[in-house]
């Protein structure tokens, strides 16, 4: 490698690398603070994440959900625009995965599974769609609407699944009989679940391996593609875009859906490699957490590669740090919150470590605004 | 001149609508009808306590973002000041539960206040200091309240009572009107005054005229000796306050518990109201009550079980209505012209 372009990495490793650590110290200043342990706390995580081959097999199978979730918000920031949606477009991607997963019994893997992924990330890019084009048609900010619609995907989701009332209610259309009061879906068949690699206990899945091909294929589309060049140029310019003749609104719209898709994917994925049937409290926040991974990768498709991995070895060591030290999982919501902080200001970690400015403008996430141009 | 016309009709439809409710209401409160009549589910006097409930911490929440962008600071994270305020709020409350009711309740409004402060300053102190995007920055401090909220919280403390109504003398006996606004607890009095309040600041004072050429055109205020980053500091300060005083809202005076991510979206909805309401007070304060509306009858039908439309779709009333709301408007509105910009001083490159 040329040494100028060494160096040129090094440098783009070197904020977020800091951001990580400086979070860690102030997450063990809170737990200080909070008569915890942070010694024992971090001893757990790491060990319950990287200290068995269980660890492992966890971080690997948290991976996926979160680098896919990422990458959904590092293309919507790629063209300027900010996508707090994706927990919706995960619902969504679930909703219609696991629809297909527990109906069509008689079908083959090879049809079913692909049906039911195809679905999930179609439902996923619909709901993805909605606020790309209520921008575009109308000019609403995407920031408010993906936040409207990620209640209203949980609210729906919640209905597809409702036990029924006592006071004669009806039961949502996906809820599982079986399981009477319990607001479930029925398990979703076995032709339309995504194998295994290491079986249990380890249940690390395929799906893994199709998040890390998402990889290089949002690499090659945002590097490669005049697709990727449009929207690009939207996010860096919109005026200028405009005079090259892009179509700005489609390009809007088309970004939106990709985000949307592949939250879709996310949620998919985890109904078909993971949980098997949907519950309402499986909705999580892994929406939120894409945003610290996009931007913990610089939106660069192989940075949130890395990012998500290092957020799903959090997770996965949360249960061990827990159990081990009685530090609650909370502080892990904390310490991502602060490295998205840094971050996404270099200026602070640049401030704490007396890093000089870099000669050159650094390429940073695009600005997103209020107005619309 | 035309930007005081807009603020006539935006005013006026909020006015409007609230006088309408309120006239409905009396005619529908003066017949003989049952109590779970459609009418007496939408119109009654009960929905329009639920409303005006619902609209408090809203407005509150539209009041803090007003402030910040004024003056061109971006806000999109009141939610998580208004979750930093209810759970200083409520933790000073559960500390000081054998000091006098009064007090301790007190002593909690004031950290809700203190709590907003200190998020309003860390805000205004990235957007402008650090120069970190400023919808980052909120949502930092979003996802910083849920996640240290969740962590500090412990499920074994108990707040002992809230804020209880005061009626006002005289007003609280008239009919509808006076069951609905002059019988309330002593925050959601000042949630309303704070609505006049900040309108007269705002268009008739110095501070007004300061903070809003500072969101309006900042070198040209710079240029008149205005401090500009110094108005920006000062007022996102005091939105966060005022969002605080929203959280404390939840806790103190409507709740009186602590739950965990209780705001519940509010600080978006509040975001909403202000976008509506074209950055004015009033016409804020008059899509906040909409929007509280539609809680409030959300709450009434399903208290009453009249209509067969499973409770999740009511649910989702207020969240699509902000999304019509939103998506209606915002080509009829302005935001401030310098907001999410950071002002550099003339040869200052800090």
């Amino acid at each position: 490698m040329h040494p100028s372009s060494t160096r040129r990495l090094l440098r783009s490793l070197l904020i977020p690398i800091l951001a990580v650590f400086t979070a860690l110290v102030i997450g063990a200043i809170i737990m200080k603070l909070a008569g915890d342990d942070p010694i024992a706390a971090y001893k757990g995580l790491f060990q319950g994440a990287f200290g068995s081959k269980r660890g492992w097999a966890t971080t690997i199978r948290k991976w996926s959900p979160l680098l896919l979730t990422g990458l959904s918000v590092a293309v919507a920031f790629q063209a300027g625009l900010f996508n707090i949606g994706a927990s919706g477009q995960f619902i969504m991607g679930t909703i219609f995965s696991v629809w297909a997963g527990i109906n069509f019994p008689e079908m083959p893997i090879y049809i079913h599974l692909p049906l039911a992924l195809g679905l999930g990330i179609l439902g996923g890019m619909l709901w993805g769609a909605i606020p790309g084009i209520l921008k575009v048609t109308t000019g609403a900010h995407e920031v408010i609407t993906t936040i409207m619609l990620n209640y209203v995907a949980a609210l729906f989701a919640g209905w597809t699944v409702y036990a029924g009332g006592s006071q004669g209610q009806k039961p949502g259309p996906l809820w599982d009989p079986t399981a009477k009061a319990i607001s479930r879906t029925p398990p979703v068949v076995e032709s339309a679940r995504i194998p295994f690699i290491f079986g249990p206990p380890y249940r690390v899945h395929w799906g893994v391996v199709l998040a890390l091909l998402a990889i290089l294929l949002m690499a090659w589309l945002i590097n490669k593609t005049t697709i990727g060049f449009e929207l690009r140029t939207v996010g860096r310019n919109f005026k200028a875009a405009k005079y090259a003749g892009i179509r700005v609104g489609w390009t809007v719209i088309l970004a939106m859906m990709l985000a949307g898709a592949l939250a879709g994917m996310a949620g998919a994925i985890e109904t078909l490699g993971v949980n098997f049937k949907f519950a309402p409290e499986f909705s999580g926040s892994v929406g939120f957490e894409g945003i610290t991974v996009a931007l913990l990768g610089q939106t660069n498709p192989f940075g949130v590669g890395l990012a998500a991995f290092f957020l799903a070895s959090l997770a996965a060591g949360g249960a061990k740090m827990q159990f081990d030290s009685g530090v609650s999982t909370d502080i892990i919501q904390v310490i991502n919150a602060l490295m998205l902080a840094f971050v996404a200001a270099p200026a602070i970690v640049r401030w704490l470590y007396r890093i000089r400015k870099p000669a050159e403008e650094e390429e940073g996430v695009p600005k997103i605004s209020w107005g619309g141009g | 001149m035309s930007s005081a016309t807009k603020f006539k009709r935006t005013s006026m439809i909020g006015l409007g609508m609230a006088i309408a409710l309120l006239l409905i209401s009396m005619i529908v409160n003066s017949l003989p009808l049952p109590n779970n009549s459609i009418w007496k589910v939408l119109f009654g006097v009960s929905t329009l306590n639920f409303t005006l409930r619902a609209t408090i911490p809203l407005a509150l929440g539209a009041m803090a973002g007003i402030l910040c962008e004024r003056t061109g600071i971006i806000n999109i994270g009141i939610e998580g000041m208004m979750l930093a305020g209810a759970f200083a709020g409520f933790v000073v409350k559960v500390q000081t539960n054998d000091w006098p009711l009064m007090a301790s309740l007190l002593a909690g409004v004031f950290a809700a206040v203190a709590a907003g402060a200190l998020m309003g300053y860390i805000h205004a102190l990235f957007s402008i200091k650090f120069k970190m995007d400023q919808i980052i920055s909120g949502t930092f401090l979003i996802l910083l309240a849920l996640g240290l909220t969740s962590y500090l919280f412990n499920p074994d403390w108990v707040a002992e009572g809230k804020f209880s109504p005061i009626a006002i003398p005289g007003l609280s006996k008239i009919p509808v009107v006076g069951d609905v606004f002059f019988n309330n607890p002593p925050i959601t009095y000042t949630a309303l005054i704070l609505v006049v309040l900040l309108h007269i600041g705002l268009f008739h004072t110095k501070w007004g005229l300061r903070s809003r050429a500072a969101g309006e055109h900042p070198r040209a205020a710079d240029t008149l000796g205005v401090d500009v980053n110094f108005y920006r500091y000062l007022n996102t300060t005091l939105g966060g306050m005022v969002a605080g005083l929203a959280g404390g809202f939840l806790v103190l005076e409507a709740v009186g518990q602590f739950q965990e991510g209780m705001t519940a979206g509010r600080g978006f909805i509040s975001l909403a109201a202000m976008i509506f309401g074209n950055w004015m007070p009033f016409g804020a304060l008059g899509a906040a009550t909409l929007f509280g509306y539609t809680q409030g009858v959300q709450n009434a039908l399903l208290l009453a079980g009249v209509v067969n439309i499973p409770r999740h779709f009511i649910s989702m009333l207020p969240y699509v209505v902000t999304i019509i709301a939103v998506a209606g408007l915002v080509g009829r509105v302005r935001p401030p012209a310098a907001e999410g910009k950071v002002y550099e001083t003339e040869g200052s490159s800090e």
